[in-house]
Formats: C-alpha cells, sequence, structure tokens
C-alpha cells in the first residue's frame, strides 16, 4: 500500500499550562503510512522546557495498528525513563488492553535480558576459558587411564568397532590422500624446477621434493585431510550421539563412553596415520618423479638414484612421528569436541566446524614445535 | 504437603530415598528441597508442568548428574560416594527408557538389545539375539529385529527402546514419557505392557507422565514437581492426592484443569 497524502500520522503538541502538555495523534498511525517522527519533537520539548507531565491523547485518529501501540509503549517508557509523569487521556479502548497486555511481561523481559557490563563479560569469559582448559585436562586424563586399561587387557577394545573405524580412516580416505599428495608432489617440483634451472641444478629437484615430503609435507596433507575428512566425523557422530541421549544410554547400562566411544576411535586413526603418511610421502615423490623425468633431461633412474641418496630413513621416520602425533589430536579433539555437543542440531555444526578448525591450528602448532626441537638436537 | 501412605507400602522395601535434594545446571536452579522415598514394587509416578525439571529428577535418580545439594539413597548406598565402578555396577540393576527413545542409532533394533546382554552376561551372540527377539516380540516389534532405528516410527522407536530397558531383567526401571507420542490405544497397551512387567518381573517402576488415565489407573506414589515455586507441592498415592489435596495447582494437574475430583479409570 502506498502512502496517502493528508491522511499521514501526525503529532501536535499543546503546552498548557508551564510544566504540563498534551500530545495529541492524528490521521493514520499503521505500519503502511508514513508518520511524523515523534521522539526528536519530544526531546526537543523536555530540553527546552521544564515538563513534569504529558498527557496522551487522539484527535481525529483514524486507523492504528500495533505499530502504533509499541510506539506509545516506547513513548510511555522513555518518559519514565526521564522522571516525566504520563497519563493516557482518550485513546482507542484496544490501544489500552495491548498496552496493559504488554506491561505484564515487560517486567519479566527487562530480567531476562539484563546484559552484563563490559568487564564482567571479560571476567566471565577468561573463567570460562580455565574451566574448558580444566575439563580438558581432565578428560586427557580419563582417556589415558582408559588406554592403560585395554593395553594392560583390564578392560576389552570393541574389535568390530574398531575395524570399522580402521577401514574409514585408511582404506577410504586412500583416493583423496592420493589426489592431494601426488599433485602436491608435482607442484611442489614444477616451482622447483623452475628456479634451479637457471643454475643448472635440476638434479636437486629430487632433493628438495623428496626432503620435503617426507620430513613434513606427507604428514602435513594427511593430518590436515584428516582433521577435515575423519576428525569432522567424530565430532558429528559423537554429537548427534549426544543430541540423541545416546551417550546417556551408554553410561546408564554402564558403559564408560571413553572407553566405548572414544579409544577406538583414537587407535584406529593413530594406527592408520603413519600408514597414510608412508603412502602419501611415496605418492609425492612419484608426482615429483613425473616433473623431473618429464620435463628436465634427468631420466628416472637418476632421479630415484638422486632421491635414495637424498632422503636418509631419519627423515621418513621424522615425518611419520609427525603423522603418529597429528593422528591423536585430530582424534582426541573430533572425539572431545562431540562429547561436548548440546543438545541441539545446530550445536552438532558447531561442534564439527570447530573440531577441524582446532585440530588445523594445533597440527601447525606441533609442526612447529617438532621442527623446531628437530633443529635443536640437529636431527 | 500431604503425604500419604498406602498399606502395602509398609511391608516394601525402600528402593530409593531423595534426601534435601537441590537439583541444578550450572548455578541456574531448578528445583530445590526434594524429600521423598520410592519403595520396591511401587510405579511411582513424576508429575509436573513442562519443563519443571523432571527428566533432570530422572537422570539424578540414576546417577547421571551429581545433586547441587542432598543425596540419593539408590538400595542404601549413595550414588556419589562411592567408586566410577561401583557406580557403573549399580547402573547395571537398572533399565531406562529416555524421553527421546535414545536408540543406538549405528545398530539394529536387535544389536540395541544384545549389546548390553553380551556386556554383562556370558551369553553367546547367538543366545543373545534370541532373548533380543523375544523381547522385541514382548512389546510388538516381532520381525524388526533387523531395521535400524530412523527406519522405524516414533512409536515403535519408544517401544524399541522399552525393550531394550528391559534387557537385562531390572529390577528398577525408569520410563520418561513412554507414551507420549502414542496413539490412545497404544498408550493403553504400553500401561498394560508396563503392570506385565512389574508383576512379571517384580520391578519397581519411577515413570514421568502427562497421561491422566495412567497416573490414576497405575500409580500407586508420586511426587508433584511445581516450576513456580522450584520445588516439590506433594508425595503420595495419585488417587489420594486427587482426592485430599488442598493445592489448586495439584488439583487443576489432576482435574485437568475442571477442578472435578472423579476417579474415571479407563
Ligand atoms: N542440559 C541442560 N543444561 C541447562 N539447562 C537444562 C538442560 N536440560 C534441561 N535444562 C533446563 O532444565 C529445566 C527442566 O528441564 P527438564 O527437561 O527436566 O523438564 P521436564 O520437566 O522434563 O519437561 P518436559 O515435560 O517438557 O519434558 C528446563 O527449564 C530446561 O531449560
Ligand atoms: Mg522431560
Amino acid at each position: 500500500m502506498g502512502e496517502k497524502k493528508g491522511l499521514r500520522g501526525k503529532i501536535e503538541i499543546i503546552v498548557s499550562e508551564d510544566q504540563e502538555c498534551r500530545i495529541v495523534f492524528s490521521g493514520n498511525w499503521t505500519i503502511y503510512f508514513r508518520h511524523e517522527e515523534v521522539f526528536p519533537k519530544i526531546k526537543e520539548l523536555i530540553s527546552t522546557k521544564p515538563i513534569k507531565r504529558i498527557q496522551i491523547s487522539q484527535k481525529g485518529l483514524s486507523s492504528w495498528d500495533s505499530f502504533f501501540v509499541s510506539l506509545i509503549e516506547r513513548i510511555l517508557n522513555f518518559l519514565d525513563s526521564k522522571g516525566i509523569e504520563t497519563e493516557i487521556l482518550d485513546l482507542p479502548e484496544g490501544v489500552k488492553r495491548l498496552l496493559e497486555l504488554s506491561k505484564t511481561d515487560l517486567g519479566q523481559k527487562r530480567k531476562a535480558v539484563k546484559r552484563e557490563a563490559f568487564f564482567e563479560r571479560i571476567g566471565e569469559a577468561s573463567f570460562s576459558v580455565f574451566s574448558s582448559m580444566a575439563s580438558f585436562q581432565d578428560f586427557l586424563g580419563r582417556v589415558t587411564i582408559a588406554v592403560f586399561n585395554i593395553l594392560s587387557g583390564k578392560s576389552r577394545l570393541r574389535y568390530s568397532d574398531f575395524l570399522l573405524y580402521t577401514q574409514n580412516a585408511g582404506a577410504r580416505a586412500l583416493p583423496i590422500v592420493s589426489l592431494v599428495s601426488f599433485l602436491v608432489g608435482l607442484i611442489l617440483a614444477f616451482v622447483a624446477t623452475v628456479q634451479l634451472k637457471l643454475f643448472g641444478a635440476q638434479i636437486f629437484v629430487a632433493d628438495l621434493v623428496g626432503i620435503a615430503m617426507a620430513r613434513d609435507i606427507g604428514a602435513m596433507m594427511c593430518g590436515i585431510i584428516m582433521a577435515g575428512r575423519t576428525g569432522a566425523t567424530y565430532a558429528a557422530q559423537i554429537g548427534t550421539m549426544q543430541v540423541n541421549e545416546e551417550i546417556d544410554a551408554l553410561r546408564t547400562f554402564g558403559f564408560d563412553p571413553i572407553e566405548f566411544l572414544v579409544v577406538p576411535r583414537l587407535f584406529a586413526l593413530t594406527l592408520m596415520m603413519p600408514l597414510l603418511c608412508i603412502y602419501s610421502d611415496l605418492l609425492g615423490i612419484a608426482g615429483g618423479a613425473v616433473v623431473g623425468a618429464g620435463f628436465t633431461d634427468i631420466t628416472l633412474l637418476q632421479y630415484i638414484t638422486e632421491t635414495k641418496n637424498a632422503v636418509p630413513l631419519t627423515h621418513f621416520s621424522i615425518g611419520i612421528f609427525k603423522a603418529f602425533v597429528y593422528g591423536i589430536i585430530v582424534a582426541i579433539i573430533g572425539c572431545r569436541k562431540g562429547l561436548t555437543c548440546g543438545r541441539s542440531a545446530a550445536s552438532v555444526g558447531r561442534v564439527t566446524t570447530s573440531a577441524v578448525v582446532t585440530s588445523i591450528v594445533w597440527i601447525i602448532l606441533s609442526c612447529a614445535l617438532i621442527t623446531y626441537i628437530c633443529y635443536v638436537y640437529d636431527i | 504437603m500431604i503425604s500419604s501412605q498406602g498399606s502395602r507400602r509398609d511391608s516394601g522395601k525402600e528402593e530409593i530415598r531423595v534426601e534435601g535434594l537441590t537439583m541444578a545446571y550450572g548455578e541456574k536452579i531448578i528445583q530445590k528441597d526434594l524429600n521423598f522415598s520410592i519403595y520396591s514394587g511401587d510405579i511411582f509416578i513424576i508429575m509436573g508442568g513442562s519443563g519443571c525439571g523432571k527428566s533432570t529428577l530422572l537422570k539424578h535418580l540414576i546417577g547421571l548428574i551429581r545433586p547441587y545439594r542432598g543425596r540419593i539413597i539408590f538400595k542404601g548406598i549413595d550414588f556419589w560416594n562411592v567408586s566410577q565402578e561401583k557406580r557403573l555396577e549399580m547402573l547395571r540393576g537398572c533399565g531406562v527408557l529416555y524421553q527421546s527413545g535414545a536408540l543406538w542409532s549405528s545398530m539394529t533394533l536387535s544389536e540395541n538389545i544384545t549389546l548390553p546382554i553380551t556386556q554383562f552376561t556370558g551369553l553367546s551372540q547367538k543366545e543373545a539375539k534370541d532373548i533380543a527377539s523375544f523381547k522385541l516380540k514382548l512389546v510388538g516389534l516381532g520381525g524388526y529385529e533387523n531395521y535400524y532405528p530412523s527406519q522405524i516410527s516414533g512409536g515403535m522407536r519408544k517401544r524399541a527402546a522399552l525393550a531394550r530397558a528391559i534387557a537385562l531383567d531390572p529390577d528398577v526401571l525408569f520410563f520418561d514419557e513412554p507414551s507420549a507420542g502414542l496413539d490412545p490405544v497404544s498408550a493403553k497397551h504400553l500401561d498394560d505392557l508396563i503392570l506385565e512387567i512389574r508383576e512379571s518381573l517384580g520391578a519397581t517402576i519411577v515413570m514421568v507422565s502427562h497421561e491422566l488415565a495412567s497416573i490414576l489407573s497405575i500409580g500407586n506414589n508420586s511426587v508433584f514437581l511445581d516450576s513456580e515455586t522450584k520445588t516439590m507441592l506433594a508425595t503420595g498415592d495419585p488417587k489420594r492426592l486427587l482426592m485430599e489435596s488442598e493445592d489448586p495447582k495439584i488439583i487443576e494437574f489432576l482435574t485437568r484443569g475442571t477442578g472435578k475430583r472423579e476417579l474415571r479409570l479407563v
């Protein structure tokens, strides 16, 4: 509906005595009509004159709706906060009733949306960081105990689950790991070739690709792929179980959720990650070999021999160790996030995202740490 | 506060005693100062409006949530005064049916029931499967052994969850709104089933329910929680509460707002 001229909502302010005045509404006061700005007028009024009492009334109010009622309510609240007395003189019966109705839950609303002060919120946020750190440590402790219980034969590992997770984290992950590793090896080799050609040192492409893949990139690629693939799955699976009260059901049957849900996943992933890493290393080197042998004047045999000489087993072992650590990180964070999931579908989405992001951050951090330690000890 | 004691009660052993229990999520108090007892053989009803903390109370009774204050004595032992292992062992004597069913969604109905059986008994997989089929038949789900929870209806899930709750022949059963989401005939059938289970297993039953018909027909003890005062208003036989209580909230609840005190048992 468009605006109709002459019918727009108008207000008139009549100052009757020196400390008293009256606001009179007229015309159409619905959401479909333009209306005069009310608050600037009122503000101007009370800032220029020492008003103590305001009466609200109407003269020729042709139509109104709940927009009008909410406006009146806001005006009343505003004047109330300024310590000005108000009185409703002559408004339609319906408006008065709606105002009355809104007053009843107003008190409750005020209590509910009490906003905390800035510093209070900072304080609460930092406390929650500490308490979540404490509960994460508690979780780690309980996982460690569960792992020892299983290793020492005190409790049984659920083999059927373990095998299923192993298949998921191992064989099922091969296609994506193959693709990414092969291409990363290829890209590395291309970049290296272009630069090293300038010095006539193309043969060292084999060294660069081999060392980079074996020490870092193979493990890192596996870590990131598995964080996005398996870590997210763990968080979503366990989170959904939390939503459906399935975890409570486990506990009431006397199952320990950590032994039952976390440990098989942890074992599966930490076992599979080093294997995936070796596979990824080899495919990356193969990718490098394709470029080395295909786009430079080195032969395949030369490339392989060079790689063999340049990459001793220590490089591979460091990569494999890293992959093992990443496996623990991804599994622990995925499961932990799942277990802290709330009771709603939205919260499953949140913990899944958070599991992936947190895992990747920790993978990078631990990679930096291990690399530094290796540097210090000259490994 | 009214506290009515049935005559049978004196012979029944005290199974669960709640002493000065206050429940909270974090600092948010849900209910405070709860005191009541559940005796063996009871069908104990937890009543109250939506959101007043009935499911929360149930989770406290089975030791899933630590009381904010007060104690829960389960068969003479305080849940939170014993080791984790002991607590898990105590839980095995309980069967629980959650409000949402809470079947393990990655397993078939049969696997849902065989899992606890094989875990805690020496039975073989085959024997456990036979027991699972039998329990499914009891709840009218014979033939659905290999269905996944997502492949059956909500009411069927409730019944399958009931079958799982009685998998280990527990002596205390906890039901959270067993008949919610069932048609009146199935609900009546479920009530009969619950009575049957109590008779045949000699189990004590603790049940959250809104169904006036089942509250009044099968319940013989109860507690009434109120969300406004955040505490219990009464405990005792729901039929006696209906006839004798003076509390307007209880009368309103038990007469479905009509205020007419009449026992119309289905
Ligand atoms: N995990 C939780 N964290 C925080 N508050 C919760 C949690 N679960 C429930 N609550 C709150 O506790 C109160 C009681 O919840 P509860 O589920 O026990 O109610 P109920 O009596 O079972 O209700 P209904 O009849 O609707 O099932 C509610 O106000 C709810 O908001
Ligand atoms: Mg509930």
